[in-house]
């Protein structure tokens, strides 16, 4: 879901980038040297699952797992989102310099609202609980990440109004797919290393 | 393997200073975002055309690239001509094809085109590590430049452990389809995926730690900026401004 360069207009760039910065700046200055490798790891994870190919009926798309991040990370998932993205532009030409911003923000805020929606209740108790705020997570990481770039592109002009539609039905597949992975891989974290759930480990 | 594909080779533009690279492809990109005149973004388009062969790049790879990374365009190229009022030049059933829709999208092509050209000869001809360690001389914050390194030393370990799993999958029998038994494979290979680095990434923390890491990294090979990488700074800019003003 990167928007391409050269498409949206200045004041957008421009607001994404800021909001991007600021927000990159606090994510940094919360995250602890300690928290580095974790961070990177992620990082990396969100780079290597957008080359992973899931089969949804006749077509394919790639993982996006924001919601995951976002879960894992908090604040820290904004500086991890963007340094993935950089790569994504410079290794594959997705997404270049002028976007990043736009592009960085549009996956990472969706991020940090599942953070603090749902890495509580991720945690807790209660099994059933837990799995439907994992698919919730992932349903609507997406969902948001759709809107945000439906919003940037509504704001560059009002012409591609229908274009943002079509991008946003087009992800609704995503969404429930995102969704049931986000409840098998909590599910098996929260069995196999609960410990990872935890933002300070 | 997740390979550097453009940044092999020996041109100008390989070995120029990437400070100077990512100072000229940021400009660049700046310029052409917001430029909305056809005559400087023709200009524009031949200079990213141009720099694309003073990088002696396989133009066959160049061109696969742009066709990979060309879909969001072709989205819009299915419907910009339809939704955009003014003139129509064609009409098909009930839907009018405008002719300004054609042209506005016309547009977004070669601003798009422009700036992906120039990235691929600017920005992909370095190698990640030497953008990175640049990107510290032009006063990126030093824990992000510490994250990217990080990152990109796992982005490698951790696609070969997806290669690893997958191949793991492919020996059992396992055929991705539609249905939650797939979904269900892949989600418990990347939360193994999560494990794995995870407790690699204890592990290589603490043995930083144990040779005395204490949050700063020290770069090894240094940058010297000779008088062919202030040339080819100034005349790249120069082109850029100089085509602005057209």
């Amino acid at each position: 879901m990167h928007i391409s360069e050269g498409i949206l207009s200045a004041p957008v760039l421009v607001a994404g980038a800021s909001l991007t910065a600021t927000a990159v700046g606090y994510g940094l200055k919360k995250m602890a040297y300690k928290q580095m490798p974790k961070v990177a790891i992620l990082s990396s994870v969100f780079f290597v699952a957008s080359l992973i190919h899931v089969p949804i009926g006749p077509s394919s798309v790639h993982l996006i797992l924001n919601g995951i991040i976002g879960l894992l990370l908090g604040w820290a998932a904004f500086p991890a989102i963007l340094v993935a993205l950089a790569f994504q532009a410079i290794l594959f030409q997705f997404g270049g310099p002028t976007t990043l911003g736009v592009n960085t923000f549009t996956m990472a805020f969706p991020a940090i609202i599942c953070f603090y929606l749902f890495n509580r209740g991720i945690k807790g108790k209660n099994n059933f609980f837990a799995l439907t705020l994992a698919f919730i997570c992932g349903f609507l990481s997406v969902l948001l990440s759709g809107i945000m770039v439906a919003t940037a592109l509504v704001f560059t002009g009002e012409l591609f109004m229908q274009v943002a539609k079509l991008i946003l039905i087009a992800h609704l597949p995503v969404m429930i797919l995102e969704g049931v992975l986000t409840v098998f891989c909590v599910g098996f974290l929260r069995k196999v290393r609960p410990e990872i759930l935890d933002l300070d480990a | 393997m997740i390979k550097e594909k453009f940044s092999e080779g020996d041109s100008f533009l390989h070995k120029l200073d990437p400070r100077v690279k990512i100072i000229v492809a940021l400009l660049f990109s700046a310029i052409v975002a917001v430029t909305d005149r056809y005559t400087p973004l023709w200009g524009d388009l031949l200079l990213a055309a141009g720099l694309i062969i003073i990088a002696k790049l396989k133009i066959r790879e160049v061109i696969l690239r742009l066709l990979v990374v060309n879909s969001f365009i072709l989205l819009l190229w299915i419907m910009l001509p339809f939704t955009f009022s003014g003139e129509k030049i064609y009409i098909l059933d009930s839907l009018g094809v405008s002719r300004e829709g054609i042209k506005y999208a016309f547009l977004l092509t070669i601003k798009s085109n422009s700036i992906i050209l120039v990235g691929i000869a600017l920005l992909s001809t370095s190698s990640i590590y030497n953008l990175v360690h640049a990107l510290l001389h032009l006063y990126l914050p030093d824990k992000l430049v510490q994250l990217s390194f990080f990152s990109y030393r796992y982005i490698h370990t951790i696609h070969s452990e997806y290669i690893r799993l997958n191949n793991a999958l492919k020996v059992r029998g396992f055929k991705a389809q539609t249905n939650f038994h797939t979904y269900k494979t892949y989600a418990y290979l990347i939360g193994m995926m999560l494990v794995r680095s995870y407790d690699r990434s204890k592990r290589v923390y603490n043995a930083m730690l144990c040779r005395g890491f204490k949050g700063k990294f020290w770069t090894l090979n240094h940058f010297s900026f000779n008088k062919s990488d202030f040339i080819g700074g100034i005349v790249m800019i120069s082109c850029i401004i100089g085509l602005m003003l057209f």
